[in-house]
């Protein structure tokens, strides 16, 4: 790739159903080559965003840029393809043919035997669409993604409705195919698909972007160890002063502290206050997806 | 001995990036997509076989009656069954849109190049194919159990029954834009028959009451009827059956043109 042009940039991207704000002036820029995970509850927005990013649907504000161009030039030139959530399959095809269907709607495309083979499809290739099991549908809908040889692929939910197997056969067949060039966008709100499969981590909520950053990056939210105590009265700028300490809660009769050493906080609370029933917990990613994603507001 | 360890790779040759040409309107989808509708058993039951049993059924029994022109009944029986067998084709291959949209699979086809006026007139190719062949079905039927014409004529009718049906791959894709349902033509069926019916392809016109023979005249299978059946009876294309024709094939073509906008912008 000699393009310096971002693979996505999305900028105040807004979009309203009524009442309700599903996207919220979300802006986005992912470089060539990047694999982003898009992490976020059901509701988040994930796939209103995935819709206007593909030229699906129409923001209400904001721009969409795909590879320097607009969403439907990209689809139309098959730089940027997709593997939606549900539906999008003709029951009376077989695999192949509904795999041949759509390679003739590119000037250029994989060889069909190709993209059945790398999405581990060969073997169902004679079958009717309308007998294939969800996980099945799911990869033939990711080999009609590789079709076009995309310079970006994009994913909403690829592994929602598969059983444990199915998932991890979906993701070994997208990694199989992962290469240095190829931008990929998923949806999920699996933290270990994320976890597994991204270089970098978009935690959204409510249509607004609450966490970016490297995996290592999202973890190091999570990082540290909860310590709870009953500790009436306690005095929360001592227990703030102590090393390690990065916030102190104070919820009635109990004390929270979360801290990078809570040996030293057990042992302040333990030695030196009356704290009883002391609790040490560690986080981990999910406590900070929970923790980004879960909605406070109004509670 | 192998001392390579170079590794093949899929080599990225840069793909051709223009967009397809035609707007992905090719042979090779459009065969696909015929060879999908002649798969479905459903499909060629009530387009080919019902008609053809019809004919069995309802034309044999009037055979050595005569039309007033001398030819034969039987004939004028085939051809109007002709025409319903053209009509019932080209609605249900329009129709499906409802069903394409309703699966979702018209989403799926906005990922790729394929622009959709392209897929409409693939529509529009595969409608007019399958009514050829319904009305090719017919006259088989026919011809192999007696009725016999002038080569012209079965050249002029089956042109009409087959032309003239494009009013109905119009209408079927009204329809298919107007509902997106999975089984439109389970409720399109009943109304083909009724309209079948007021065009005077299952009974002559003559045989209804005044009023309804009147009404008749302006529903949308009428025109395409006599036109069909005029150089069986010698009696000639009238105006009115060319208007009714040209008026209902203009409707619902812009009738389909408009909602079709309506689907595409509907980003």
């Amino acid at each position: 790739m000699t393009s310096t042009q971002p693979a996505v940039e999305l900028s105040g991207l807004t979009k309203t159903f009524g009442a309700v704000t599903a996207v919220d002036g979300l802006s986005l820029r992912v470089e060539p080559g990047e694999v982003v995970a898009f992490l976020g509850p059901n509701g988040a927005g994930k796939t209103t965003t995935i819709d206007m990013l593909l030229g699906l649907a129409r923001a209400d504000a904001g721009s969409v840029r795909i590879l320097g161009g607009d969403p439907a030039d990209a689809v139309a030139r098959g730089r940027v393809a997709a593997v939606l959530q549900t539906g999008g399959l003709l029951k009376d095809l077989t695999v192949g043919e509904t795999v041949r269907l759509t390679a003739n709607l590119y000037r250029h495309s994989r060889p069909a035997e190709e993209v059945l083979d790398r999405a581990g499809i060969t073997g169902i290739a004679d079958r009717v669409v309308g007998k294939c099991s969800g996980g099945q549908q799911q990869r033939l809908r990711f080999a009609l993604a590789l079709l076009p040889d995309p310079d970006l692929m994009v994913l909403d939910e690829p592994t929602t409705g598969m059983d444990v197997e199915g998932r991890r056969e979906f993701w070994q067949a997208l990694r199989r195919d992962a290469r240095s060039g190829r931008t990929v966008i998923f949806a999920t709100h699996y933290l270990d698909e994320a976890d597994a499969y991204a270089d970098r981590i978009v935690l959204v909520r409510q249509g607004r972007i609450v966490a970016d950053g490297t995996t290592a990056e999202i973890k190091n939210l999570a990082a540290g160890r909860l310590v709870r105590a009953t500790l009436p009265g306690a005095d929360q700028a001592a227990l703030a002063a102590l090393p390690g300490v990065d916030a102190v809660e104070v919820r009635g009769d109990s004390v929270l502290v979360r801290t990078a050493d809570s040996d030293l906080v057990a042992r302040h609370l333990l030695t030196r206050t009356a704290a009883r029933d002391v609790e040490i917990t560690s986080r981990n990613l999910e406590d900070a997806f929970l923790a980004l994603t879960t909605d406070h507001a109004g509670a | 001995m192998t001392t390579s360890l170079s590794v093949p790779t899929t080599d990225r040759v840069a793909p051709d990036r223009r967009p397809p040409a035609l707007g992905g309107f090719s042979p090779a989808v459009l065969g696909i997509e015929l060879r999908r509708v002649l798969r479905n058993r459903r499909t060629l039951a009530f387009t080919l076989i019902m008609p053809a049993v019809f004919f069995l059924i309802f034309g044999l029994p009037q055979r050595g009656q005569q039309l007033p022109n001398g030819r034969a009944v039987t004939a004028y029986i085939m051809v109007s069954l002709a025409v319903y067998a053209a009509m019932v084709a080209t609605t249900s291959i329009g129709a499906a849109v409802a069903t394409e949209r309703a699966l979702g699979w018209s989403r799926q086809l906005r990922l790729t190049p394929l622009r959709p006026a392209a897929y409409v007139a693939i529509k529009a190719v595969t409608a007019m194919v399958l009514g050829l062949i319904a009305v090719c079905v017919e006259f088989a039927v026919g011809a192999a159990t007696g009725v016999r014409l002038p080569a012209d004529v079965w050249l002029s009718t089956g042109l009409g029954a087959w032309l003239g049906s494009l009013v109905f791959a119009a209408f079927g894709l009204f329809v298919g834009y107007l509902f997106p349902a999975e089984n439109v033509m389970q409720f399109i069926g009943p109304i083909l028959a009724v309209l079948a019916m007021f065009g005077g392809l299952f009974v002559p016109l003559d045989v209804l009451p005044d009023v309804l023979r009147d009404v008749a005249r302006f529903t949308p299978v009428y025109g395409v009827g006599e036109i069909a059946r005029a150089p069986l009876t010698g009696d000639g294309v009238s105006v009115a059956a060319l208007a009714n024709l040209v008026v209902w094939t203009v409707l619902f073509a812009l009738g389909a043109t408009r909602l079709f906008r309506r689907d595409t912008a509907r980003v």
